[in-house]
């Protein structure tokens, strides 16, 4: 009798627990621990798994930056990733190696829905594997507009107007430039940001500089963006304690208009928002000034993608690309809008940014408008050098010249060349 | 002397955690290695680590760095130990003080410092301000970030070369200690029994130190992480770049001139001073 019950009570559990594995899958999202990737990360789990009620999915966190990167690789190199990861587009993915380690989307319904640009900042060998993840950002310079109107100063399109401006704020006793090398990633902006200046300059650079055939010591467009750093520090634009002042406390300087100018991305205004709703309506944007009015405009980055890892299968496969069609869909931008701010637009063709959207963000629509834009380098070629970070605070705090740093960013782009693969560079 | 069989235990677990390690490392330092794959390069890696300016500034700093933290433990530990183990009072008390820091995290230690030492509002310039004296960036100022830290390496190691100088003192048999006092009081004592007899517990500070220094990693990395720019990156810091940018052959070949090198300077010390050791 109690062995009946007891193979009866068996049976039982395992047709229970069959039925159950049919219906509920659960999916781990590896996201990194940023509060705007964590923000969009939840905003599109919830959407999603009250549309999909046996899906169930589970945010893990991990580092950002060079560390994080560094744990992406060796979760992907030993198997062992989760089911459905966020992370960089453009170079830093094709250190991936997505060919071999991730799940090609290029046949998925959904890939229609992704407005073209995006696409190659996650491709490789024909391949897509990755969908816009967030919205796009512009890199130029946040201003405070009360210092602006205090001190009756305009927008400057070149930079001889910004260097002007910046000379009228110091002697208003203010300071001109927020640098937060505490944080050294913040360092490279005014090099970085200054690519649509350097690509009207010098049209093909991205080619040229993938191919082994331009340099940044040697093309002076290029070469003027680790300039504006040596002149930064040599004209005293940068506040009080420079050197290790980090990112979020150097925004409320900014906020509150202590400083007047911070050269950042545009995805520092919901830290903004959430940190200084007060003031976020103070600041607004403007792309990095060039030697030319004429041909000004904003250096524009990529929203991050969402990708598969290939040991995703099955039943796990299936709930994850459907999950990746959402996060493509109008309603995946929407199901975001209602919960983070949008720092810029959406790569996803048809969503559009609601109209009580941050000035700043307006002021980077207008460039996207007016089509002054250009993608930034790192997404148009496969290298970054990893010490560009490290160079621009060596300079910007006066250790090294602008040429030296150059040169110095000139080898450690050809070491990444080389472990690239890429031709051109033995 | 045991059966050859009782060996195997110790002999496998060295082999696949130490040996095998240890010579793939080598292997790899030779390889352009994604860890999706590895490409032979024979000595490119070791050309490029020595043609890098920052290898170079890397390499000046570990030295300065390792003299100055071992040299300074020694001259300030060694009279504290000669302190705390005459007759004042409450010497367990400063024992326990000045040995503290040593058990505390050393990742706790730097972001404590690094907060003490944040140039207008930390502790240290604000003591520094209502004192009438400048506020040096300590951290943020090239010139000064490295000894900076050096300074806190210093303050957290001295408990464990002070405990080491104690032991060796106490060792000596107190016949020598009447002997000196009779000679010529305090000084005599301290330069003709103290020095030459805790002559061992200074040797070991001073290797243990100078490795420690050599490979000094933790305390750099939560203070400064090799900044402003490069001007307190040290050997350890420096592969770390490399690793994190993804240069794993390139990272590896770093560690097998760390440990090179690390072999080259402290070998000879070691038969320097054991054979200063016979000769007592």
């Amino acid at each position: 009798m109690f062995r009946k019950v007891l193979f009866l009570l068996l049976v039982l559990a395992l047709g229970a627990s069959i039925v159950s594995a049919q219906d509920a899958v659960s999916l781990i999202y590896l996201v990194d621990e940023s509060q705007n990737s964590q923000d969009v990360a939840k905003a599109l789990a919830e959407a999603y798994m009250a549309m999909h009620p046996n899906v169930t999915i589970t945010i893990e966190s991990r580092p950002g930056g060079t560390e994080g990167d560094n744990i992406v690789k060796t979760r992907l190199a030993t198997g062992d990733m989760a089911d459905i990861f966020f992370y960089n587009s453009g170079s830093l993915l094709q250190a991936l190696n997505p060919t071999q380690t991730l799940v090609d989307l290029s046949e998925q319904p959904f890939i229609e829905n992704i407005v073209e640009s995006f696409l190659p900042t996650v491709s490789q060998n024909g391949g897509i594997f990755g969908v816009p993840t967030g919205t796009g950002m512009g890199g130029g310079i946040l201003y405070n507009k009360a210092v602006y109107e205090e001190l009756g100063l305009s927008v400057p399109t070149t930079w001889e107007e910004f260097a002007a401006n910046n000379e009228a704020i110091l002697a208003a006793g203010i300071a001109p430039v927020l640098a937060t090398f505490g944080d050294t990633w913040t360092s490279q902006l005014f090099v970085l940001a200054d690519y649509h200046n350097v690509a009207q300059a010098v049209p093909g650079f991205a080619e040229l500089y993938t191919s082994n055939q331009a340099k940044y010591a040697d093309t002076p467009a290029a070469l003027a963006g680790f300039a504006y750093l040596q002149q930064g520090y040599e004209a005293g634009w940068w506040q009080q304690d420079f050197a290790t002042t980090r990112f979020e406390p150097g925004l409320a300087l900014l906020a509150n208009g202590d400083v007047a100018h911070y050269p950042m991305l545009t995805f520092a205004l919901s830290t903004i928002a959430a940190n200084f709703p007060d003031q976020i309506n103070d600041i607004g944007f403007f792309a990095q000034p060039g030697s030319d009015s004429e041909t000004n405009g904003v250096t524009v980055w990529m929203p991050a993608g969402t990708y598969i890892p290939q040991t995703t299968t099955g039943a796990k496969l299936d709930a994850a690309l459907g999950f990746l069609g959402f996060i493509a869909s109008v309603e995946g931008a929407d199901a975001q809008t209602a919960a983070v701010t949008p720092n810029g637009p959406y790569l996803v063709k048809g969503a559009s940014l609601p109209d009580d959207v941050l000035p700043a963000v307006k002021d980077l629509a207008a460039y996207l408008d007016a089509g002054q834009s250009s993608p930034a380098l790192e997404f148009v070629s496969p290298i970054k050098g990893p010490n560009l970070e490290q160079l621009c605070v060596a300079v910007a705090t006066g250790q090294m010249s602008a040429e030296e740093a150059a040169a110095n960013y000139d080898l450690d782009v050809e070491r990444q060349a080389q472990q690239l693969g890429l031709p051109g560079w033995d | 002397m045991y059966p050859r069989w009782f060996y195997i235990p110790a002999a496998i677990v060295f082999s696949v955690f130490f040996l095998a390690p240890t010579v793939l490392s080598f292997y790899f330092s030779l390889t352009r290695w994604t860890l999706f794959d590895a490409t032979f390069i024979g000595f490119d890696n070791y050309e490029r680590f020595f043609a890098d300016p920052q290898l170079t500034a890397g390499l000046r700093n570990t030295f300065i760095y390792a003299v100055l933290t071992s040299g300074l433990k020694v001259i300030i530990a060694l009279p504290l130990a000669v302190l705390l183990t005459s007759s004042i009072r409450m010497k367990a008390l400063f024992r326990g003080i000045i040995f503290f820091p040593v058990l505390v995290s050393t990742v706790a230690v730097g972001i404590t410092f690094g907060a003490l030492m944040q140039p207008s509002v930390g502790l240290i310039n604000t003591v520094l301000g209502a004192l009438g004296l400048g506020k040096p960036d300590w951290l943020g100022n090239p010139g000064l970030a490295l000894f900076s830290v050096a300074f806190v390496d210093v303050w957290k190691g001295i408990g464990i070369a002070m405990v080491i100088f104690i032991a060796g003192i106490l060792s000596i048999p107190l016949d020598y200690f009447d002997a000196a006092m009779i000679e010529g009081g305090t000084w005599v004592k301290f330069r003709h029994v103290i020095l030459p007899l805790a002559r061992n517990a200074s040797f070991t500070v001073i290797i243990l130190s100078f490795i420690g220094g050599l490979r000094t990693f933790d305390l750099i990395w939560t203070m400064t992480r090799g900044g402003p720019g490069f001007a307190s990156d040290v050997l350890t810091s420096v592969i770390y770049k490399q690793y994190q940018a993804g240069f794993y052959g390139l990272s590896t070949a770093g560690n097998v001139i760390l440990f090179i090198l690390v072999t080259i300077i402290v070998y000879p010390l070691m038969r320097f001073f054991n054979r200063r050791e016979l000769e007592l």
